[in-house]
């Protein structure tokens, strides 16, 4: 799996943060997203999978 | 042009019913259960998921109600939110208060990309995860304060007042830089403002009042920056008038939002024994508990108005642009198609991926401040009363079922 984000479209709502804490953070600045890791292992999968789904403006894709 | 107003809408001609489609109907609004959104949802989902929908102030456009469509329709970035709040689907806009129909710098949730991006960004680097869970020991703090303040009083008491009100209207202040000594006045003036019974005069003069209000604090906060998020605004460049509308809105939101999920839910979680069993003997469960009751529940009862700025098709429905279209969210979290079993409450569902707090740009900013408040209040709560219980028969509770937001007039516990 890897993990790609458009950050342009991102409105910092957090929801990716709050879904895979390893994956993702925020910007102290503007709280738009940070990719912790593009290549999250297995066991993170199911959550990567959910942050995607759940984030408000689509920013997020994955290549699987 | 600077503001789409319900006037120069009804000017630009949104369309009425066309021949052969159905009646246009009133947005349901009734409830027959306090805690369920009105019926007529689950029949419009099942057989007119996108319906006419007739405006009290004349205009006639659309009502979607299934989850996809919502969502579909909120993520489009062909849909204008300036008619929100402009535009009411229950009411007709009371006599003299006209002008409060115009969009205003600072008022984002009234404004579009690329307007809407820069206000945004402004603000959500103070409202992150990260930060948020830091501000979990000071909630914490707050919670256990307002619990002994309680415990002190000793039962019964009304906990809207000593509890559900009083811990987001502490913790927005201090977030803020507000004087929590001035919440009588902008308490009662948000209510007003949120309430469907407000007369066009009450309104206007809540507003200014409120305006009034955040001026003042926005030019000490200016002479004399404190550690708060008022006081980091004023160092940007903004305008007395947009920092006075953002604080505003900052400040309504705050409130009313949280301070009712609070007391619904705890009344939801005390008329279903089984589920505030299942809590108190795994405090675990709070996130997903959490989560359930903004599904549940979702307070912003009457969805979201958007106006189409183009033509476009949701649900196999074609929207003509210039018509406003009202997002349920409430219908939405009940739909049986993305939620199984939606009218029961359960909070160990392990993945309900709700639109409470919205969808798309304009989803709330505040989420993540509400999801700590709620899990440290629940929690708190619950293990402070072990034996709190209703002190009046559940049929007595009385709804604020006359507001933008549902809440309760008040909560009378025991324990």
């Amino acid at each position: 799996m890897r993990v790609v984000v458009d950050v342009g479209r991102c409105r910092g709502a957090g929801l990716c943060a709050l879904t895979a804490p390893e994956v993702f953070d925020q910007t102290e600045d503007d709280g738009t997203v940070v990719v912790l890791d593009p290549a999250p292992p297995q066991e993170l999968h199911v959550a990567v999978r959910r942050a995607a789904g759940l984030c408000p403006n689509a920013v997020i894709s994955l290549e699987e | 042009m600077a503001d789409m107003t319900l006037e120069s809408s009804r000017a630009t001609g949104i369309p009425g019913p066309r021949s052969g489609a159905a009646l246009p109907r009133r947005l349901p609004w009734q409830r027959e259960q306090p805690l369920d959104p009105p019926e007529e949802y689950a029949r419009l989902r099942a057989e007119e998921p996108v319906s006419r929908l007739a405006f009290p102030d004349g205009p006639v456009g659309w009502l979607v109600t299934r989850y996809e469509d919502v969502r579909a329709l909120l993520a489009d970035p062909r849909i204008s939110s300036r008619n929100t709040l402009a535009v009411n689907p229950v009411r007709r806009m009371p006599p003299g208060a006209e002008a409060l129909l115009a969009v205003e710098p600072g008022q984002f949730i009234r404004m579009d990309p690329p307007e809407h991006t820069g206000y945004r960004k402004l603000l959500t680097g103070q409202f992150t995860v990260r930060r948020m869970r830091a501000l979990g020991p000071r909630i914490q703090q707050i919670v256990d304060e307002r619990l002994e303040a309680m415990a002190a009083q000793g039962p019964p008491i009304d906990l809207v007042q000593e509890f559900a009100l009083p811990v987001p209207s502490l913790v927005i202040c201090e977030l803020l830089g507000v004087p929590y000594a001035d919440r009588a006045l902008f308490q009662q003036r948000s209510r007003l403002l949120l309430s469907m019974d407000t007369d066009g005069p009450t309104l206007l003069r809540a507003r200014d009042e409120m305006r009034a209000y955040m001026l003042e604090l926005v030019r000490a906060k200016r002479a004399d920056p404190t550690d708060d998020l008022l006081s980091g605004l004023a160092g940007k460049e903004l305008t007395d008038l947009e920092l006075v509308n953002i604080g505003n809105v900052l400040l309504v939101a705050g409130h009313e939002t949280t301070a009712n999920m609070l007391a619904l839910g705890t009344l939801a979680l005390l008329r279903h024994e089984d589920q505030l069993a299942a809590l108190r003997a795994d405090p675990s469960l709070v996130e997903s508990a959490v989560e359930e009751l903004l599904r549940f529940l979702t307070i912003v009862q009457t969805g979201v108005v958007r106006t189409a700025l183009e033509d476009l098709e949701i649900g196999g429905q074609r929207i003509r642009a210039g018509e406003l279209v009202v997002a349920s969210l409430a219908s939405a979290n009940r739909d049986a198609e993305q939620f199984s079993e939606p009218d029961v409450l359960d909070l160990s569902r392990e993945y309900a991926p709700h639109l409470a707090f919205g969808h798309g740009v304009h989803q709330c900013l505040g989420q993540q401040l509400a999801r700590v408040e709620m899990q440290v209040g629940f929690t708190a709560l619950l293990a402070r009363f072990p034996s709190l219980r209703l002190a009046v028969p559940a049929e007595q509770v009385p709804m604020r079922d006359d507001n933008f937001i549902l809440g309760l007039r008040e909560l009378p516990v025991t324990w």
